[in-house]
């Protein structure tokens, strides 16, 4: 798309978008180059000579079964985040969309998380969780569950995820509630001419118009899970018991600054890089398509 | 809408309400109680009243660093403005030039600052840590907040609502004898104006809740940010003064609390319009 | 108060060539109006006059200096447009003003200015309003505001009546004419719609492709149109175009069927059998008992007088303005008077005499 009024020279724009692009250079274009870049070196222990290895980085990552298990557990981690934020979001938009007393009120009530930061997130859910002072926990020992994410892997990561998921319930609320509002009052009015009610007007007619939303959400969601959550899952568990929380993000940070492995931490960037390319791509291609239609 | 299906909604939108505020409502409790009771697991849901001094105390708590609470906030809220304010004035400035302008290179600069939308700070934060260390700029405010201001996203949101200003308003500008200049000032910027604000809302939630990046660049306590101090007081293994930490947390939750609840109008709207 | 001059003015986007050479020479406190279908390029010669566009050659003069290639704020010309494009930020008052505080004038010769221009236009009482508390007539109003606040040297106006609803569009449209004679200001008016054009103009130019076909008075564009094109465009409903050929040494035209006119206003060039387009105003037809039968396929009652179409025996399709009611007949039998044909080349489409 473009303007048809323009105005005329040119000294004055470049002087206008060079701040943007001069950032962008030094702290996008040129840290990425050099990812890539060191994405292909190896440092020797001491850190003093560095050689070319080629792909070694990336086939040594792949594999590592450390490394494809810290993939496997950031997919699940993502995927689980994603479908109880957004389903969670769902069921209270659609309600929320209706009109019923008091609904800017929950309105308001539903999207105040989205301004929490996933560090306090975090900190709220160890109040509730925590074996020693959280109050469900102290329920679940009450009703006979041995309760400690601490030691426990498969409950430390219900409880990451949970955290997680929460924080990022009001974000997708917030979309799901105007795509609800953007659908035209005359296309639903029509589907009940047509006599479709309840449950069988949403899946056919609400769910399809709201596809693009949905989609949307998707992508958010799991750039969100993978990277966002980084803060969460440092302060709830770092990670732990063992790896049983480490994402793919916490691994490249211990690698990158902790264990200082350039190399293998560079190539790790470079996937993520990967990943988030190919994400966004998917999101503008179908997007694209949406306008096109 | 019958009577009973109202019923269902306000069930489910309470219990959506709940699942929001409960734990907040304990964190505030939690706050007013006795710590080492907290750390026995007696919590109550209900405020001890003779003791919402603690919001006030705690201002001046040390965190494991060492810097004072109110000296974290203050860092938090320095960086969330100055990320903000940068951002937006940034983002106009070359949203403004992609689109009302055509010189040299004009794609390739679009291009440029589009693909940064595909680098969030988190994947690149190795090499961008390296970068920063070249230019000395770590333990430093200005390396706290200046690689923040970056990013795609504000810019695209102000040239699509640049995009759909009508061709006549620049016209009719112009025959009134207005320059580039003044018709950013005295025409876009008004216009915007709601956008702005949102954004605002946007960037500022944004910088405040930053952990991973204030975790690398600054060591140095004094550029502690609320959000760092606390997951450095609930980091420690023996943690007795719960209540603290508690009313630590409120004080880093309010600020960008606020801001949304106060802007919600243009925010939400500003949000879902710009897709992101 | 000025004098608008353009000399073989020419402008191309890329390969497509949108104007092709336009001269025209505006008198003091004439009011021009161009009209045209949509992509004549009516428009485009507008915004070059106004200084959006630069023309690829020729050159705009006004008051004697050509400011072809000016921009815009130093042309001293205003514009009124399409949608109006108010400010939606600022309230009237500051609409009207913004040209006059960028000149740099002072705040009293301001607000004496705007108040003025606003109570020519009945437009005191708003003044504090924002555009989007305005009715549609109101905002055209602010729009006219803004660029009379201005005393320019040329008014412009792109379609400006063309948001309005029917009836709104009358009443302004005789508000503009008035406050141009009473502005005294030269003005061009471009717009599709014959009858702004016909009302407004103290002149007419029609474009057609980028060229302009005609420049004369309302009347003399409507009594002789200059080519085919005028012809079927200026007049409701449109002039029928029937073809003929030239005879009886080029003092008739022969339609066909044995019907032979001659002409009132004497001898066409060329030689017999020349092909000719022959045009007559549906108003002209005169029902005759003597005449062709025309069948009526369709009555379009405007009240006061009748639009009958239908068909001629041979398929020729043919519209008849009758004042009154329709006749009660399917089939009526009319003639064409020799006085109020118009005669044009069948290729060129150019008026012949």
């Amino acid at each position: 798309m473009e303007r048809r009024t323009i105005f005329a020279g040119w000294v004055l724009p470049v002087c206008l978008v060079a701040p943007q692009l001069l950032l962008t250079f030094f702290f996008f274009l040129w840290p990425a180059a050099q990812a890539m870049w060191f994405s292909l070196m190896r440092q020797d222990a001491f850190g003093i000579r560095t050689e070319f290895v080629g792909l070694e980085n990336f086939t040594d990552l792949f594999a590592d079964p450390l490394y494809l298990d810290s993939a496997v557990r950031t997919v699940v981690f993502c995927s689980a985040v994603a479908v109880l934020a957004m389903g969670t979001a769902l069921l209270l938009a659609v309600f929320a969309d209706r009109e019923i007393r008091g609904r800017t009120i929950y309105r308001t009530l539903l999207i105040w998380p989205y301004a929490v930061a996933p560090a306090i997130a975090a900190v709220l859910w160890v109040l509730l969780l925590n074996p020693q002072i959280g109050i469900v926990a102290h329920g679940l020992k009450a009703i006979g569950i041995i309760w400690d994410y601490r030691l426990n892997d498969t409950q430390a990561m219900l409880v990451v995820i949970l955290a997680s998921a929460w924080k990022q319930v009001s974000y997708n609320f917030i979309f799901f509630l105007a795509g609800l509002q953007s659908i035209p009052k005359t296309v639903i009015e029509a589907a009940r001419m047509d006599g479709a009610r309840g449950w069988r007007r949403f899946r056919t007619i609400t769910l399809p118009l709201l596809a693009p939303t949905v989609f949307f959400l998707i992508v958010v969601n799991v750039v969100y899970a993978a990277f966002d959550t980084f803060a969460t899952i440092q302060a709830i568990t770092h990670g732990g018991p063992g790896k049983a929380t480490e994402t793919l993000m916490l691994k490249v940070y211990r690698d990158g600054l902790i264990n200082l492995d350039l190399g293998s931490s560079s190539a790790q960037s470079v996937v993520l890089m990967v990943g988030v390319v190919v994400l966004t791509a998917l999101q503008f291609r179908f997007i694209g398509r949406r306008n096109a239609e | 809408m019958s009577p009973r299906t109202d019923w269902v909604a306000h069930l489910v939108l309470c219990g959506g309400v709940a699942l929001f505020l409960l734990p907040l409502w304990l964190l505030m409790v939690g706050a007013t109680q006795d710590g080492s009771a907290i750390a026995r697991g007696e919590l109550s849901f209900l405020p001890d009243l003779r003791n919402l001094g603690i919001f006030w105390e705690v201002l001046t708590d040390k965190g494991p660093g060492g810097a004072t609470i109110w000296h974290m906030l203050l860092v938090s809220g320095a960086m969330a403005l100055a990320i903000a304010f940068g951002k937006i004035v940034i983002s106009l400035l070359s949203a403004y030039a992609v689109t009302f302008f055509r010189f040299p290179l004009r794609m390739v600069c679009f291009w440029t600052i589009f693909i940064t939308l595909m680098l969030p700070v988190e994947v690149r934060i190795v090499p961008t840590y390296a970068v920063m260390a070249n230019f000395g700029l770590i333990n430093s405010f200005t390396g706290l907040a200046v690689p923040l201001i970056a990013s795609a996203t504000a810019t695209l949101l102000f040239r699509q609502v640049f995009l759909v200003v009508p061709d006549e308003m620049v016209e009719a500008a112009r025959m009134d004898g207005a320059g580039p200049l003044r018709f950013l000032r005295d025409i876009l910027i008004p216009l915007s104006a709601a956008n702005m604000a949102a954004l605002f809302v946007i960037v500022f939630v944004y910088g405040w809740n930053q952990y991973l990046w204030p975790l690398l660049v600054a060591t140095d306590p004094k550029l502690d940010t609320i959000v760092i101090g606390i997951v450095k007081m609930i980091g420690g293994d023996t943690v007795t003064d719960w209540n603290r930490v508690m009313a630590a947390a409120v004080l880093a939750l309010l600020p960008p609390v606020l801001v949304v609840l106060l802007m919600q109008r243009w925010f939400v709207k500003g949000l879902t319009e710009g897709d992101k | 108060m000025a004098t608008l001059e353009l000399h073989d003015l020419r402008k191309s986007f890329g390969a497509t060539a949108v104007l092709h050479g336009v001269d025209l020479a505006l008198n003091d406190g004439e009011m021009l109006v161009i009209v045209g279908a949509s992509g004549c390029g009516k428009s485009t010669l507008l915004r070059l006059i106004a200084g959006l566009e630069i023309p690829t050659s020729g050159q705009i003069i006004l008051d004697g200096r050509d400011v072809a290639q000016l921009d815009p704020a130093e042309r001293d010309i205003a514009m009124v447009f399409q949608n109006y494009a108010l400010y939606p930020h600022m309230s009237v008052f500051d609409n009207m003003a913004y040209a006059l505080k960028i000149r740099g004038l002072s705040r009293d010769d301001i607000a004496r200015r705007v108040r003025e221009t606003a109570d020519i236009l009945g437009l005191g009482p708003l003044l504090d309003r924002k555009p989007r508390q305005l009715s549609g007539g109101q905002r055209q109003r602010v729009a006219m505001g803004r660029a009379i606040v201005r005393e320019p040297k040329l008014f412009l106006f792109d379609e400006p009546l063309s948001n309005l609803d029917a009836k709104l569009r009358v009443s302004m449209r005789a508000e503009i004419k008035r406050l141009q004679r009473r502005m005294g200001v030269t003005s061009l008016y471009v717009t599709h719609d014959q009858v702004e054009a016909m009302t407004l103009g103290d002149r007419l130019l029609v474009m057609h492709q980028g060229v302009p076909v005609q420049l004369a008075t309302p009347m003399e564009v409507f009594e002789r149109p200059a080519t085919t094109y005028v012809a079927g465009f200026i007049g409701a409903p449109a002039m029928n175009l029937l073809p003929a050929v030239l005879c009886q040494d080029g003092t008739a035209a022969d339609l066909g069927r044995g019907l032979i006119i001659p002409f009132a206003d004497g001898k066409r060039d060329g030689a017999d059998g020349r092909k000719l387009t022959i045009g007559i105003r549906p108003e002209h037809i005169a029902p005759d008992p003597a005449g062709m039968a025309m069948q009526i396929d369709l009555v379009e009652p405007l009240g006061s007088e009748t639009v009958l179409i239908g068909r001629l025996d041979d398929g020729e399709l043919l519209s008849v303005k009758v004042p009154g009611r329709a006749p009660a007949d399917a089939l009526i039998h009319v003639s064409f008077p020799a006085a109020a044909l118009h005669v044009f080349d069948a290729e060129t489409g150019l008026r012949l005499g």
